[in-house]
């Protein structure tokens, strides 16, 4: 009787236990922010509160693991093509040489990345096939290769592109891609550049 | 033999790594030759080796060898344990990995603190880390054996879920997040091939091969360093050693990894 009783609560306390650590979606995201708090603690503060703080397009994609639902990417393409600013020139292509050197270079934002006066790069090779002499490229992105040849330069399309680099999410919500001048990781100036690059006449993505 | 081979292979492969930038595809076809000119013997066996010595040596302020750590299948049995990773272990209260187990065992078994234990992770050319020998020589004891990482008790099924959160929390400023680059089968970085880490097939592969020799850097290095190198280029600050937020996202990995053989210490690039 004793023996019966006392493994039935040796049973008894197991379930309890094994109840109060199940945890909720809720309590999840929660314990999983404190791991992520505590994991990234060194460094920069400003650099610290940046990745801390989710903001509102970051937040969802985490959430719908980068497959919102028609509202919300609605939400998310809304909010984020609000935030496109153009040069004040009103000149969107710049120089396709400089553009290209850009594209190559992945300089920046690293927690080794010392040298602040350095411009950033865009690395846009890291993702994208883009001028056919860089046999290097990668392919989570789409191929950028006779990207004006095929769509031509006029001033909608240079618009098309200088937002889609400015914050890819304006126009598909989600997107893998970083907002590279909402986030001012690239500047006005150097994303004409890489318009450039993609679509000059006389980039060699365009030959 | 090894100790001989190694540098001369070493030496020729530095001079074939002078032309990655040049050729990337001759450096992928001249790492496939090193896999096969090194298929009786990985660099990484001098790790092993080394991480033998240590883990049997009296060390510390208690003069105590590691022979008395518990890996999770009793103290002192090292064959099979690396395969039952990363665990939970109620001493801690904790899910460890090898390296976090390691640390785990330098202070309660030979008395270092915690700061000297971790003090060096990562080697740099001049300096060898000793956790990357111990975790490879632990790793090594479970080579042919099936990842059986159980994810039973509460804590591990809780670290799988951090970890899962982890892995698609997009953050920073460029938004990344791992699954930015690990969500989807077949695709590159430049011409670096990137593994879809919850799909078993994927990440059977990726995950029972480390820690590794990687050639690019000329050391061992492991899981603990592979993460920390991603959120580096995920332009994130810099992931503490063996934090809780890198073993959640191992936990991740070796759910979908487990069934896969360990063949660590594994050879990359």
């Amino acid at each position: 009787m004793h023996m019966r009783t006392a493994l039935l609560l040796i049973v008894a306390v197991g379930l309890a236990a094994g109840c109060a650590t199940r945890l909720s979606d809720d309590e999840t995201r929660q314990r999983a922010e404190h791991a992520f708090r505590e994991g990234f603690a060194k460094g920069n503060p400003a650099v610290l509160a940046r990745v801390q703080q989710q903001d509102e397009a970051q937040a969802l994609c985490s959430q719908y693991h980068n497959e919102p639902t028609g509202d919300v990417a609605g939400r998310i393409e809304q909010s984020q093509t609000a935030t496109i600013r153009f040069p004040a020139s009103g000149k969107l292509m710049g120089d396709w040489r400089r553009g290209e050197k850009i594209a190559q270079d992945g300089y920046g934002m690293r927690f080794t990345d010392r040298d602040t006066k350095r411009p950033n790069g865009g690395n846009c090779y890291n993702c994208h096939q883009i001028a056919p002499q860089e046999i290097s490229f990668g392919t989570v992105g789409p191929s950028l290769f006779r990207f004006g040849k095929l769509r031509g330069n006029g001033e909608t399309v240079q618009k098309y592109v200088y937002g889609k680099i400015y914050n890819p999410q304006a126009t598909v919500a989600c997107s893998n891609m970083p907002r590279f001048g909402h986030n001012a990781v690239l500047s006005e100036e150097q994303i004409t550049h890489l318009v450039a690059l993609l679509l000059d006449p006389d980039s060699p993505v365009n030959k | 033999m090894i100790a001989m081979r190694v540098p001369l292979v070493a030496g020729a492969l530095a001079a074939a790594l002078s032309f990655v930038a040049a050729a990337q595809d001759e450096t992928q076809k001249g790492i496939e030759r090193y896999r096969e000119l090194l298929s009786e013997g990985n660099p990484a066996e001098l790790w092993e080796a080394r991480g033998e010595e240590l883990w049997k040596a009296k060390r510390g302020p208690k003069n105590a060898s590691l022979e008395q750590c518990d890996l999770g299948l009793g103290r002192g049995v090292v064959k099979g344990a690396f395969a039952q990773m990363p665990r939970y272990f109620p001493d801690t209260d904790r899910v460890q990995d090898v390296e976090s187990r390691i640390v785990t065992c330098m202070v309660a078994v030979q008395g270092f603190t915690p700061e000297e234990a971790m003090k060096n992770p990562f080697s740099t050319p001049d300096r060898p880390s000793d956790l990357e020998a111990l975790a490879s020589y632990v790793a090594a004891a479970s080579r042919g054996m099936k990842l059986d990482a159980p994810l039973r008790h509460p804590k591990e099924v809780e670290a799988f879920r951090v970890g899962e959160q982890l892995f698609y929390r997009r953050a920073g400023p460029h938004d990344f997040a791992c699954v930015s680059c690990h969500g989807e089968n077949g695709k590159r970085i430049r011409r670096q091939d990137l593994p879809k880490l919850n799909d078993p097939k994927e990440a059977r592969r990726i995950f029972t091969t480390w820690p590794a020799y990687r050639v690019s850097q000329g050391t061992v290095r492991t899981m603990q360093h592979r993460l920390y190198d991603c959120y580096w280029q995920m332009r994130h600050p810099q992931l503490s050693y063996v934090s809780e937020a890198s073993i959640g996202l191992m936990v991740y990995m070796a759910k979908y990894a487990n069934g896969g053989t360990i063949n660590a210490p594994g050879l990359k690039r």
